[in-house]
């Protein structure tokens, strides 16, 4: 089985419960916005997803590995890309496109050849030499994705990747991503800003660490905007 | 290329980077123990008396005396400077990428260590050098033998430092790691005074000396500067080496959070 699958997950942070019993599924190939309010838990199931933290309660499956057990395997097809920037800005795109390639034991030609697909696909190969610390915050996050994509993971994750950008980089990055579908790429895209889900995606509303609403943006919003159901849904107490 | 190796090497080319970026922490750490040195050392000779103690075999200057325990202090504040940047990293989110890389996480932290370990020695070998320079010198052998003692030593302080990374969550909380492990790792040690000192003037003291770890990582390095071997030192600092090593990997364990701590 390819795409994620997630069955029962669940999380707490002491007594307080961030995720409560989460199950979904995105199949390969499939855009799965993940729609929440700030603090709707959407860190912390990035945080079980790439293993940062084990849950004690639930099974993660990454294009058909099990996170606990086979958990390098599993991660070997994930490509992450995390809220927070982790490029070192003194580094160049090139060197720090490299780094990580390292990191996945990607080394030499085959190391030089990835690097220059990933940045072609997000149009960055003419930026490949520029220090992080000149790039604006745009190119810093397509540079991250570039990055995620070296390794041909079966499975992509953003992490609200266009937080702090203006409107058309953001719709730049978010064309960007849906692209990646086409070659068979899974996409679970995090983010509170209803104007990135498009009525094809399939969509989960999380809030207060329950799934409020799953399937796609086009039927879960039925005839209102996006924005209306995501606040009907959302205002709620849980 | 293996892929254990790629990363290996990856991870050193990075700290190399970060060393050659960082060019006045270099300069700075290399003031700290020559400031001691020529300083501190020239105004306590008077005030201390060495006997003649292995390794020596004659009597030595007081500034002959520290230049090991000197050595240690570079080690020693250079794991906690790279404990404090992989607190840095994590705030920062690029541990993130060291930790979600599919290698085990042992390897990708035990290659930090050996990154951060490797800019340590040079840092020494800089200080020796400059020490030579002011006319404290060591038998020429003993510059190529001391080399395992510090690979060692600071193998060990790294792995200290690696520990304290685990646990500590903030910047912040760094400024506890100066007051309560560099300086009383550093004062209770054989560093600036010999232990029988130190039992003149309290068993108790003398106690904690001989049992912290960096007395031996000291003593290991001056035994090896004079050409000679000191088994037990050895013994303490691999041993101190492996128990901070597992308890990191123990804190780096991503199921250790699983109990319900953010990190």
């Amino acid at each position: 089985m390819s795409g994620l699958h997630v069955s029962d997950l669940g999380f707490a942070y002491g007594s307080k419960q961030a995720l409560d019993g989460l199950n979904f599924d995105v199949g390969a190939g499939r855009f799965c916005a993940l729609l929440g309010p700030n603090g709707a838990g959407k860190s912390t199931l990035f945080a079980l997803l790439t293993r940062l933290l084990v849950a004690p309660q639930g099974a993660v499956r990454i294009a058909g590995h099990d996170l606990s057990t086979a958990p390098r395997t599993a991660l070997a097809k994930l490509g992450i890309v995390f809220q927070q920037s982790t490029l070192d800005l003194d580094l160049t795109v090139n060197q720090n496109l490299r780094y990580f390639a390292a990191l996945h034991g990607i080394a030499g030609r085959d190391a030089v050849r990835r690097i220059d697909s990933a940045l072609d696909k997000l149009d960055m190969r003419e930026r490949a030499n520029e220090k992080a610390r000149v790039l604006n915050g745009g190119h810093r996050r397509r540079t991250e994705i570039a990055r995620a994509l070296i390794h041909d993971p079966a499975v992509l994750l953003l992490d609200e990747a266009t937080v702090g950008l203006d409107a058309a980089t953001r719709a730049s990055i978010t064309d960007h991503v849906h692209q990646l579908t086409d070659t068979g790429t899974t996409v679970l895209w995090a983010t509170h800003l209803t104007d990135e889900v498009r009525d094809d995606d399939d969509l989960i509303i999380l809030h207060h660490g329950k799934i409020h609403a799953q399937g796609t943006a086009r039927d879960i919003r039925g005839k209102d905007a996006l924005q209306d159901t995501f606040f009907s849904l959302t205002s709620e107490p849980a | 290329m293996n892929a254990y190796l790629t990363s290996l090497l990856a991870i050193l080319k990075r700290e190399a980077l970060r060393f050659v970026h960082q060019r006045e922490r270099f300069v700075a750490a290399l003031v700290r123990p020559l400031v001691w040195l020529l300083v501190f050392a020239a105004g306590f000779r008077a005030a201390l008396g060495l006997s003649i103690i292995p390794p020596y075999q004659t009597y030595i200057t007081y500034e002959t005396y520290i230049v090991p325990g000197l050595c240690g202090m570079i080690m020693l504040f250079n794991g906690m400077q790279s404990s404090l940047s992989l607190v840095y990293d994590r705030e920062m989110g690029s541990m993130k990428l060291l930790l979600t890389s599919p290698l085990p996480r042992w390897w990708l932290l035990l290659c930090k260590l050996l990154g951060s370990n490797a800019i340590s020695v040079l840092q020494v070998y800089a200080f020796l050098t400059i020490a030579a320079l002011f006319g404290i010198t060591m038998p020429v052998a003993g510059y190529v033998m001391v080399l395992p003692a510090l690979i060692v030593a600071g193998l060990m302080l790294g792995a200290l430092g690696l520990l304290l990374s685990s646990f500590i969550k903030q910047l912040e909380n760094f400024a506890g790691v100066m007051n309560f492990v560099i300086f009383p790792m550093f004062f209770l040690s054989s560093a600036l005074y010999p232990l029988w000192k130190m039992a003149e003037s309290s068993e108790l003291l003398y106690t904690i000396c001989a049992l912290n770890p960096f007395t031996h990582a000291v003593e290991l390095i001056r035994f090896a500067l004079y050409l000679q071997f000191n088994g037990p030192a050895l013994g303490w600092a691999v041993a101190a080496t492996g128990v901070f090593t597992v308890a990191a990997l123990w804190g780096y364990n991503p199921a250790r959070t699983g109990a319900g701590k953010r990190r």
